[in-house]
């Protein structure tokens, strides 16, 4: 089978559904990828090069390039979505919710509910989270958990190449608005994808790893950290099963909680803050659902309560990484009453 | 001397398996075994499963220490007599260790890749394995099933002649649109399929519906099928398990899957994680869940099967056997008796629906017989 990147993996899942489905659109910032510059239209494919072709395919009114204000760019998806189109928009970095969340929160996420369910949303909104490239503070966060709070919108995480494009393809496909979280430095990770279109549900997590000793439970590049920390604590004998939740509403809570109920002891993995955050989130879960199973108090390894630093040594403290993962797991694992 | 030594290697189960990783010796240097006896326990990314002895002999040396994980074609353990002197032993090993790895290693990185015919305007996906003049052999899987279906025969099958499995149409990652999807409709394509190989005459081991439609061929073409091994097959009786198929068609999470799949063993055991999304990853293609579901309405509408081929089976001249396991819980052991003879009858105790994957080495045995 074909190895692929996560940018092919998604760019082949919007060709697919842009050839499947004439209602498909894709609207956002130099989506067309060039305009304006000595190469043209198309010459990079959008800014992260996930767009590229679409334009000499489908032509400019299937792929619309907007002006700098993702206020406009939510608000013209919404509206379109609403009344027939699939749109698939993006809003380049998530950092810039702040500038469309009405358009996001107040609108696209409750039509179903105020209309009585005779409106439908079909909307996609791809953005980019992480950190990890000195972008500093207002493009590195992972506000994936802002998104999840929110009824009414779906959010999905994903962590490879495969994933990527059966969820993306999901997206487009459901008739509920999805937020679409693609981490900035994770575009070229490759792995096994099919040439076919597939989908894969949402809520339906990924088990990474089976292990009886601790249930870890990561999102994103987390999972890839998680994995080079489990294999670094199988060597001392610490079985880690990994949980990649892929979306985070709606969340697997039976996956976390079946293996939890077997480990008896978690740890949270999140590139995001840690306040009202996914690994808050999780932990809860389990107090709240998975409390007779546990024998360990939770722990979650997160960023701490501070902006992203735009010192790449700092940033490098700021992000999780295998050592605190492991660090957590053992402590984990070595609690006793 | 050293003609009598032989050489236990990493097997290739499948067709993205590059290494295992050796869970458990079944027998201590020094041990005599018979043929079949299991000799250790192996462990790929997919799938733990028994390596059977071949044929009879001592385990002289373990190279491969339990937990170790080496590629394919790697040396886990030497055969030889009794009375070989342990420097030839060392000759072997060494010998293996500096000249045989480099074989390995390029087998290694290009694996067997099945290869696409073009059949009825639809891509069908064929591994072939093995060479030799013996009268090729063809597998036909069953309902859902793919070319992983014969990763534990294919490979031991394959010594004296070219095998081929075929992925039907709908199946595996060959085209999805199964026309009817009845009998008549995929006997046309593997007839076309085998003529687009240049077969002139094969053996054929199908399993289930691939067992239904080894019969079919062979009705209409005896004189191209020199025997018919087969497994659990459909076609026998009105009885199949319609809650397992159901239960297949409408899986499309881990759970549903985990559970629909263990209704196909005895050991539920064999059912990894790696299985299910395997299988999941498969559901998820387009088109798949319609071509299944037309393959179903063609072959069991309403939890009965609908296709007969009793009368077919009994007007059949060349050899057939049939290998059933007692715990069968798709379809019933009880169908053997509707077609013995002529066809002779194996069942097999502790196996359930996947005699070529839960016994393996056993039904490598009888295939062997059949077609020497």
């Amino acid at each position: 089978m074909p190895v692929k990147t996560i940018r092919q993996a998604l760019q082949e899942a919007l060709v697919h559904e842009m050839r499947r489905d004439p209602r498909v659109v894709v609207i956002g910032e130099d989506v067309s990828g060039g305009a304006g510059t000595e190469g043209g239209r198309d010459a990079a494919g959008g800014v992260l090069g996930v767009t590229k072709g679409l334009i000499k395919e489908f032509g400019e009114n299937r792929v619309i390039d907007t002006p700098i204000t993702e206020s406009a760019i939510m608000g013209a998806a919404a509206g379109a979505a609403v009344t027939g189109l699939r749109p698939v928009a993006e809003l380049m970095f998530s950092d810039f919710l702040g500038v469309c969340f009405d358009q996001i929160f107040n609108q696209a996420a409750k039509f179903r509910y105020m209309f009585g369910g005779k409106a439908r949303t079909p909307l996609v909104i791809r953005t980019m989270v992480g950190a990890g490239r000195s972008a500093a503070a207002q493009h590195s966060q992972s506000p994936y958990h802002i998104f999840t709070s929110v009824p009414g919108l779906k959010v999905v995480v994903p962590s490879n190449a495969y994933d990527a494009k059966g969820l993306l393809i999901q997206a487009i496909r459901d008739d509920d608005p999805v937020v679409f979280c693609e981490h900035k430095l994770m575009y070229d990770l490759r792995t096994e994808v099919p040439d076919e279109a597939y989908t894969i549900p949402f809520g339906e997590a990924n088990v990474v790893r089976d292990g009886d000793d601790v249930t870890v439970v990561a999102l994103a590049r987390m999972v890839h950290y998680t994995m080079e920390a489990a294999e670094t604590l199988a060597a001392e004998g610490i079985e880690c099963e990994i949980i990649d939740p892929r979306t985070t509403s709606p969340l697997d809570e039976d996956t976390i909680l079946d293996s939890v109920e077997r480990t008896g002891r978690l740890v949270v993995v999140d590139e995001a803050t840690p306040r009202c955050s996914m690994a808050t989130d999780i932990a809860a879960l389990v107090a709240d659902k998975g409390f007779t199973a546990l024998k360990a108090p939770v722990r979650r390894v997160t960023a701490p309560h501070t902006p992203v630093p735009f010192a790449p040594s700092l940033e490098k403290l700021y992000i999780p990484d295998p050592e605190r993962i492991a660090a957590a797991v053992r402590e984990v694992h070595g609690f006793a009453r | 001397m050293s003609g009598s030594i032989t050489a236990i290697t990493m097997p290739k189960w499948g067709l993205t398996m590059t290494e295992g990783k050796v869970v458990q010796w079944l027998k201590q240097p020094g041990a005599s075994f018979a043929s079949g006896e299991e000799l250790l326990e192996i462990e790929t990314s997919k799938i733990t499963n028994v390596v059977e002895a071949d044929a009879a002999g001592t385990l002289t040396r373990i190279v491969a220490q339990e937990g170790t994980t080496l590629p394919i074609g790697a040396l886990l353990a030497v055969i030889a007599p009794p009375d070989t002197p342990g420097a030839d032993i060392d000759a072997f090993v060494s010998q293996f260790v500096v000249v045989e790895p480099t074989d390995a290693g390029e087998d290694a990185a290009a694996p067997a890749a099945p290869r696409e015919l073009q059949v009825h305007g639809l891509t069908l996906r064929c591994l072939e394995m093995g060479s030799g003049d013996g009268v090729p052999m063809l597998l036909l899987h069953g309902f859902g099933g793919d070319l992983n279906t014969w990763m534990f025969n294919q490979p031991a099958l394959c010594d004296a002649r070219r095998t081929f499995a075929l992925e039907l149409p709908g199946h595996g990652l060959s085209s999805k649109d199964v026309g009817a999807g009845d009998a008549a409709h995929f006997t046309d394509v593997i007839d076309a399929a085998l003529a687009a190989l240049e077969i002139e005459r094969a053996h054929v081991v199908g399993h289930s519906m691939g067992g239904a439609l080894a019969v079919s061929l062979a009705a209409r073409r005896p004189e191209r099928i020199a025997t018919l091994s087969l497994l659990a097959p459909a076609g026998l009786g009105p009885e199949i398990n319609g809650g397992f198929i159901d239960a297949f068609l409408r899986a499309s999470r881990r759970r549903e899957a985990s559970e629909a799949l263990q209704f196909l063993v005895h050991d539920p055991s064999l059912i990894s994680r790696a299985m299910v999304e395997e299988f999941l990853r498969y559901k998820r293609l387009d088109g798949v869940e319609q071509a299944l579901e037309a393959v179903a309405r063609a072959w069991f509408p309403g939890g009965q099967q609908a296709v007969n081929l009793v009368a077919a089976l009994r007007a059949l001249t060349m050899p057939v056997q049939m290998i059933w396991g007692r715990d069968d819980r798709i379809v019933p052991v009880a169908h053997a008796a509707l077609a013995s003879p002529p066809a002779e009858v194996h069942v097999l105790d502790d196996v359930g629906h996947l005699p070529h994957m839960e016994k393996a080495g056993e039904v490598n045995r009888l295939i062997r017989t059949i077609v020497r």
